[in-house]
This record gives structure tokens, sequence and C-alpha cells, in this order.
């Protein structure tokens, strides 16, 4: 055991080290060969830029890009936020009575099946502000797996634990706050880091759409928009920073769920054999 | 044979019947008085209603038929009935104080007024130094412990237990015989114990109920007049051995009974 220990020590090291260098340097390799292809063929920029050429465009166009890069960020967290407190709340609802959740839970789903980019469209036109309808978008897309993982979280909670709770006469309220929140929590903060990706897409979509439909001033509209103007470094600029949003909230939310998890939830906890 | 702790009871079930919404008939008829400070023990192979008597007493679901009656009112408060389930039944999101505070909690008892009871209740089962420790990091037997302390906290008169033991290694469940037992004889308890091992509900009851499937019923009923404390050296008596021939005979027989 006690040489045992040294050396899983030492494996478990390695591992964490390549776990980071392994991608980093793989990414490396891809940009220096992308890199290398533009220049050795002389690409032309406006077919296909080299990642300095992109790492330029993001510092010279930052002035234009940095308030998209805001629009977009505010409206994925907006949109995540209305997804999280009413996918949340539908889903407690849900769970105090099968008779609502029987009602409604199919036109949840509805809503979900139904490709945002077919009804972007149609709310882009009934509604005004071209913001609050991005906005209601990203918050479609969003707001389902938060409900659907929270509601399965819900019901989830131990038959026995129920019983017990049950036999101290517990109150609604005590049963939900004491026993089926925190069961649900695993599920919940699953259904998050979904949501999370989703409302970034949903954004994106959304923008899109609006356009071609309206103003528009988040990173979609800027790819949009370079794509007419044939401003191809500036297109790959506005998608690395989409593809840094997204990586950021994955993390985000990665981190969260583990800070939540990691005392109890097998899914956080590191085992020993 | 008429037992003094028997003529004012803690607990009378009156001829209860449990048919479930599938029809299925689970008891019949169930007779039983249970006296106070008792070490009763319902004994009887699987699906012979044990487990559901023992959630009827508990309030968890009412008969169908007859009545269970608690002669002195004051006993069948809620804070004076725990349940030990048989698996440890905790909330993995919380500490072993938080699961043992949880029904003080329920009862809206303040966490600062109840740490003193929460505290002797972990004390009580051999945990201290546990309190912050979660399930997952804890072994069975000590996860039972924490079940166990969680059903003593409200200080209740009956301690239910479902086949508590059912899952653990036999040296784990030698043990926590022996500390239930001793927790029983040094608190004024009445304990209804469910198992199917014949061996454990000598070395622990005062009565054995012997019960027969389809339909649950009692088939007889055992005292086991050893003296109290009861130590290895019981378990390797004569009179042990005696009393677990009788009840395993009974147990045979109960099997063998034709549904009613």
């Amino acid at each position: 055991m006690s040489d045992a220990a040294p050396s899983r020590e030492r494996s478990e090291r390695m591992l964490r080290i390549a776990r980071v260098v392994l991608p980093s340097a793989i990414a490396l390799a891809s940009l220096v060969a992308w890199e290398a292809v533009v220049r050795v063929n002389a690409i032309p920029h406006y077919i296909l830029p080299g990642p300095l050429m992109i790492a330029k465009t993001l510092w010279t166009d930052w002035g234009t890009l940095q308030p998209a890069l805001l629009v977009t960020l505010r409206i994925t967290f907006l949109a995540l936020a209305v997804a999280v407190v009413g996918g949340f709340a539908l889903a407690v609802l849900f769970a105090q009575s099968e008779w609502i959740e029987l009602s409604f839970f199919p036109y949840a789903v509805i809503l979900q099946v139904t490709p945002i980019i077919a009804i972007a469209p149609l709310i882009l036109i009934y509604v005004d502000n071209t913001h609050v309808a991005i906005l209601i978008c990203a918050w479609i897309v969003a707001f389902f797996p938060i409900l659907s993982n929270t509601t399965l979280g819900l019901h989830s909670a131990d038959h026995n634990l129920v019983n017990l709770f049950q036999l101290y006469g517990a109150s609604r309220w005590q049963v939900l706050r004491y026993l089926r929140i925190p069961a649900a929590m695993p599920y919940f903060l699953g259904g998050l880091r979904i949501a999370g990706g989703l409302s970034l897409i949903g954004s994106v979509v959304a923008e899109f759409a609006a356009g071609t439909a309206g103003q528009g001033s988040g990173l979609a509209f800027r790819i949009l928009e370079s794509g007419y103007r044939l401003n191809i470094p500036r297109m790959f600029a506005a998608l690395a920073l989409i593809s840094f949003t997204g990586i950021l909230i994955f993390v985000l939310f990665t981190a969260i769920s583990h800070l939540a998890l990691r005392r109890w939830h097998e899914s956080a906890v590191k085992r020993e054999n | 044979m008429a037992d003094p702790r028997l003529a004012r009871p803690l607990v009378r079930l009156d001829k209860v019947d449990k048919r479930f919404a599938s029809g299925v008939l689970a008891l019949a008829g169930l007779d039983l008085a249970i006296g106070q400070h008792e070490f009763l023990t319902l004994l009887g192979p699987s699906g012979c209603g044990k487990s559901t008597a023992l959630r009827l007493i508990a309030g968890l679901g009412d008969p169908t038929g007859g009545r269970i009656e608690w002669p002195d009112p004051e006993a069948h408060t809620r804070r004076d009935i725990g349940f030990v389930f048989q698996e440890p039944t905790l909330m993995p999101w919380a500490t072993v104080f938080d699961n043992v505070y949880l029904p003080l909690r329920l009862q809206r008892v303040g966490r600062k007024q109840a740490e003193r009871d929460v505290t002797a209740a972990i004390a009580m089962v051999g945990l201290e130094g546990f309190a912050r420790a979660y399930p997952r990091e804890l072994s069975g037997g000590m996860k039972m412990r924490v079940s166990i302390a969680r059903a003593l906290v409200t200080r209740p008169r009956l301690l239910l237990m479902d086949e508590p033991f059912a899952a653990l290694d036999e040296i784990t469940r030698f043990k926590l015989n022996n500390d239930v037992m001793e927790l029983w004889r040094s608190q004024s308890w009445t304990v209804v114990f469910v198992t199917h091992s014949v061996f454990e509900s000598v070395y622990l009851s005062s009565r054995i109920v012997v019960m027969a499937p389809r339909p649950g019923r009692i088939v007889a009923e055992h005292r086991i007049d050893a003296a109290y404390p009861r130590d290895e050296e019981f378990r390797t008596s004569t009179v042990y051995n005696e009393y677990c021939r009788t009840i395993s005979r009974s147990l045979a027989r109960a099997m063998q009974e034709q549904p009613a």
C-alpha cells in the first residue's frame, strides 16, 4: 500500500497535466498548420485568413466587436436567467399537482421540438422590439432542459424518505424545501449546463433571423454584415468570440455544478479505488 | 400467560385488514396488543405482511378494516414514534448532523435549540466525531447507526424497526443488535422489530409473533423469558438453542399453513 500510494498519486498528477497539455498541444499544432497552409499557398485573406490575421482583426476591430459581444452576452444570460426561473418554477408547480403537469407538459414539448429557426421570423413580426424578440427565441430554446430535468429530479426523491417526512407530519412546503429540491439539484444542474449552451445558440439563431428583418448589433449580426462586405477575417473573429463565449458558459456551469455537488453526489465525488 | 404489560397496552390492533389497491389482501384480521416497554418481534417469511403491519402502526396508510387504538392518547403523537427502515434512507446531500436533526427540523425546532438533542443522539449510537461527515463517507453499519440516531432524536416511546440489519454483514449485525438492546434497556422504550431471522429475533425479543403469508396473519406467539442483559454467552447457550429450535419449528409450520 505504501508503494502503491505514491505511484497512484504520480499517475493522477500526470493525468491532470495531460488533460490540459494534450488538447492545448493539438490546438497549437492545428493553428500552426493552418497558418502554414495559408502562407505557403498564398491564399488571399478574403478567402481564408490565417489565425494571426484573425487575431489581428480581433485587436483592430475590437471597437466594433466588443459592443456586439456584450449584446450577445446580455441576451444569452438574460434568456438563461428567465429560463432558469421560469423552468424551475414550472417544474415545482408540476411536482405539486399531477393535473397541472398532465395539462401543460405536452405544450412544453411542442415548444421544444419545433425548430427555433422556424418560429423566429414569426416572433420577429409580432414583437416590435427586436431585442425582446431575440430574448424570447433564446428563452424558448433554453427553458425546456431546465423544466424537464428539474421535473424529473423533483419526482425522483427516495420513496422511503417521502414516507419518513410523512411520518413526522411534514408540510408540503417542507417536503419540497428539504427533500424534493435537494434531490432535484443534480438534475437541475445538468439541465442548466445544457440550457447555457442552448441559450447562446438560441440568441445567435434569432439574431440571424432578425438580421434580415430588422436592425441588430449582436455577434451574429456582425457575421452577417461581414459576409455581405466580404470581410472574412472579421467573420472569423466574430465566430471565435462566439465559440469562446460558448466554452466560457460551459466551463462556468461545470464549475458551479461541481462546487454544488462535490460533497455528496456520485457524479462529482472522486473515488479512491 | 397474562402479561401485566398487556393489560393497558401502548397500542392495540383490533381485527386489522389491509387490502392494497391492486386487490392483494396483505393483512387479514390482525389482533395484536403491544405492551409498554416490550421488545416485540414480528417474524415471518417474505410477503407475510409484517412490514405492512409496521407501516400501519406508524400511520403510513390506513387499515381497510378493523382499528388501531392508542389507549393513552398522549402516546400517539408524531413525536412519539421513531421509524428505522431496511435501508439507512439518509439524505445524501446532508451531513450526519442534518440527517439526525431532520425530525426536529420538521417539527420546527430551531437548530440551536435542537443541537443538544442531536449531538446526544449521535453520541448514543457511537458516532461522536462524525457529525459533519456525509453519508457516502460512512460504512453500511455507520449509515444504519445514523438512521437509528435519527429515529431516537425525538425520544420516541415507540421505536419501529423494519428489518434494519438485513443488509449488513454478520459482525456488524451482532454489534448493532447489542447496541439496540442496550439502548432499549436503558431508555423506556417499546420496540417493534421486523425480521425474518429466527436467531436475531430470539436474541433480542421479549416476545415473538410468528406470521404466515397470503394473507398476512398471526399464527403463533412465543415469550422469550431469558433475562437481560443478553450477550455472547446467551448466544451460545443451550437455552438460546432451545428457543431457536422452537421458533424455527413454529416458523416452518407457519410457512406450511394453507391460506385461510
